[in-house]
């Protein structure tokens, strides 16, 4: 790809960005701020193609280290927040089972 | 990799991919679709890993194997066992993952720009062949790399602040301001001759002063800034991403790194907003290292109200709507649990029990939403400054657990208060305010005695907030 197709690609996605966050409720800023990491991990795919390629043998260990960092926040910020967005609820639970939890 | 860019399925797929990501935070607009954005978004990074793998000639697919498993098993553990009271850290540290990750990635397409498709090889009269590295990508390899050190390093303190690990303090070293924008200038320079001649000691130089200049910001900077710090780092993150998306004309992670930077950012505004602070300020660092000029001085002989559980159980179970105003303290404290049953108490007597949540409250943003969310309050419960500031004139009780300068009214009367002109709970409008404060001596972040303890209608409960709501559960029977 030509760099200004990159460019318009990257501007674009800016402004996406601004007006998607913007409608993100402040109460799912916590959630947003760790699924936002997870997805910022998409890096990873930097990391495989470094670590897939043969020829420097330090850039590969490197990649691969890479790639465990990423897949830590992959795993990690997907789950938090799949965990964090089960707790949030509407009125009318029911009240037994909810008791019995902290009990 | 330029094969692999002429195969338009490829660029598909991490458009696709790219797309996914989008989506995934549209999903936030509500909690209702949220769930479902999150799976989405792990849709979009299963379609970019598996596209990059399969597009790839893999010369070690074990070892990529191995590292996925053994990073992914971490971060699943972690993800399960983590309280989330800890949050704020844990999105500090993954922050400082990304960073280093994008360093990482840096390095190795430095040292091996053939695999990227990044180097045109040059093969000399005398010698081995060179890869030269294309002009473009070697700006966007230097950006990636400086952007993800300062996003390491910086991620770090304030991990280790936010873990109390370091003081919450803000450290001052002589002469910052002057040694951070040498340090900026000076990566700006080696940028820029990186680009005309590719030389590896000016590449680890900016690497090198990158790490530092991300220490050296952020240790100024005291533990109740943090949530604009740990949204610019958000920020960071993703700009480092999108370097690297730059440089492997990847869809995916450009998309990624521009929807990361710019919700990072707009996170960042919104703090500042809320505090009434401009970003530069913030991150000039300082701020409640010393005491205000209308500090604790004037406060010590004024008059003040002391309640009991007793006091307080009487007067909410009286009243007819109580907002509860949580802050940091309902945090440490970690009494957000005993907290709801007072409010599923109070509701048995027929009271209407609200939450009202200040955008700075807590260490991050949104943190004591997902506080209340994790002991079962219901989020219709849980409303914003301008939703509910209207509302503490026809509420009885306002209850502020853990919250101190939020609820400060100096902040709209005094213009020598350090917190002048920033947004606040309008609590004092309440017939009531119940204040669950340690004791008397401490004042809040900011430094500056908090006017509403010496009001008529005010009655301070001092404890730890956690036994306080305890006894009021008890004393509501």
């Amino acid at each position: 790809m030509t760099f200004i197709a990159v460019l318009s690609i990257f501007v674009m996605a800016c402004f996406v960005g601004y007006y998607v966050v913007w409608s993100v409720t402040p109460a799912l800023h916590t959630p947003l701020m760790a699924v936002t990491n997870a997805i910022s991990s998409v890096i990873i795919v930097g990391a495989l193609v470094a670590s897939a390629a043969a020829g420097s043998p330090v850039a590969k260990w490197l990649g691969l280290l890479a790639v465990v960092l990423a897949s830590v926040n992959i795993f990690g910020g997907f789950a938090v927040t799949a965990r964090m967005l089960a707790m949030y609820k509407k009125k009318e639970r029911p009240a037994a089972t909810e008791e019995k939890r902290h009990a | 990799m330029h094969e692999v860019a002429a195969n338009p399925w490829v660029a598909l797929a991490y458009l696709i991919a790219g797309v996914c990501f989008i989506l995934a935070l549209r999903g936030l607009s509500s909690p209702a679709t949220s769930q479902r954005g999150n799976r989405l978004g792990m849709i979009g990074m299963g379609i970019a890993v598996v596209t990059t793998l399969v597009t790839h000639e893999i010369a070690s697919l074990p070892e990529i194997l191995i590292a996925i498993a053994i990073g992914g098993g971490i971060g699943f553990v972690i993800a399960r066992k983590i309280a989330m009271t800890a949050m704020p850290q844990l999105v500090a540290a993954f922050h400082s993952l990304v960073g280093l990750a994008a360093v990482l990635v840096g390095v190795a397409a430095f040292l091996n720009p053939d695999a990227f498709g990044i180097a045109t090889l040059m093969v000399p009269l005398i010698g081995d062949p060179v890869a030269v590295i294309h002009t473009a990508s070697r700006v966007e390899l230097s950006l990636g790399v400086a952007i993800g050190a300062i996003t390491f390093s910086g991620s770090v303190i304030a991990f280790l602040k936010l873990n109390g690990t370091m003081g919450g303090k803000p450290i001052l070293l002589p002469a910052r301001h002057l040694l951070n924008l040498v340090i900026g200038a000076a990566i700006l320079l080696l940028i820029v001759y990186f680009t005309q001649g590719q030389s590896a000691w000016a590449f680890w130089a900016i690497a090198v002063l990158a790490f530092l200049i991300g220490f050296l910001l952020i240790v100024p900077i005291g533990g109740a800034d943090m949530p604009v710090v740990v949204s610019m780092l958000n920020s960071y993150s993703g700009w480092a991403a999108a370097a690297m998306g730059f440089t492997l004309g990847n869809t995916a992670m450009i998309i990624t790194g521009a929807l990361v930077g710019s919700s990072g950012a707009i996170l960042s505004y919104i703090m500042c907003r809320a505090m009434n602070r401009s970003f530069i300020s913030v991150i000039a660092g300082g701020f409640g290292a010393v005491a205000g000029p209308s500090g604790d001085g004037a406060a010590i002989d004024r008059p003040w109200k002391r309640g009991s559980a007793e006091d307080a159980a009487f007067l909410m179970s009286q009243a007819e709507q109580v907002i509860i105003v949580p802050g940091y303290g309902m945090a440490v404290a970690q009494a957000q649990h005993i907290l709801r049953e007072m409010a599923d108490k109070l509701k048995d007597e027929g009271v209407r029990v609200k939450y009202a949540i200040h955008p700075v409250a807590g260490r991050m943003p949104g943190h004591m939403n997902v506080l209340l969310a994790e002991a079962n309050v219901p989020y219709d419960e849980v409303f914003e400054l301008e939703d509910i500031n209207s509302e503490f004139a026809q509420t009885d009780v306002a209850f502020v657990i853990g919250a101190n300068d939020v609820t400060n009214p100096a902040a709209k009367t005094d213009k020598t208060s350090p917190i002048y002109g920033m947004p606040v709970l309008d609590v004092e409008k309440a017939g009531t305010v119940l204040f669950i404060k340690r004791s008397m001596g401490g004042v809040g972040y900011a430094g500056v005695d908090n006017e509403l303890f010496y009001r008529d209608n005010t009655m301070m409960l001092l404890a730890d907030a956690k036994k306080m709501v305890e006894e009021i559960v008890k004393a509501l029977g």
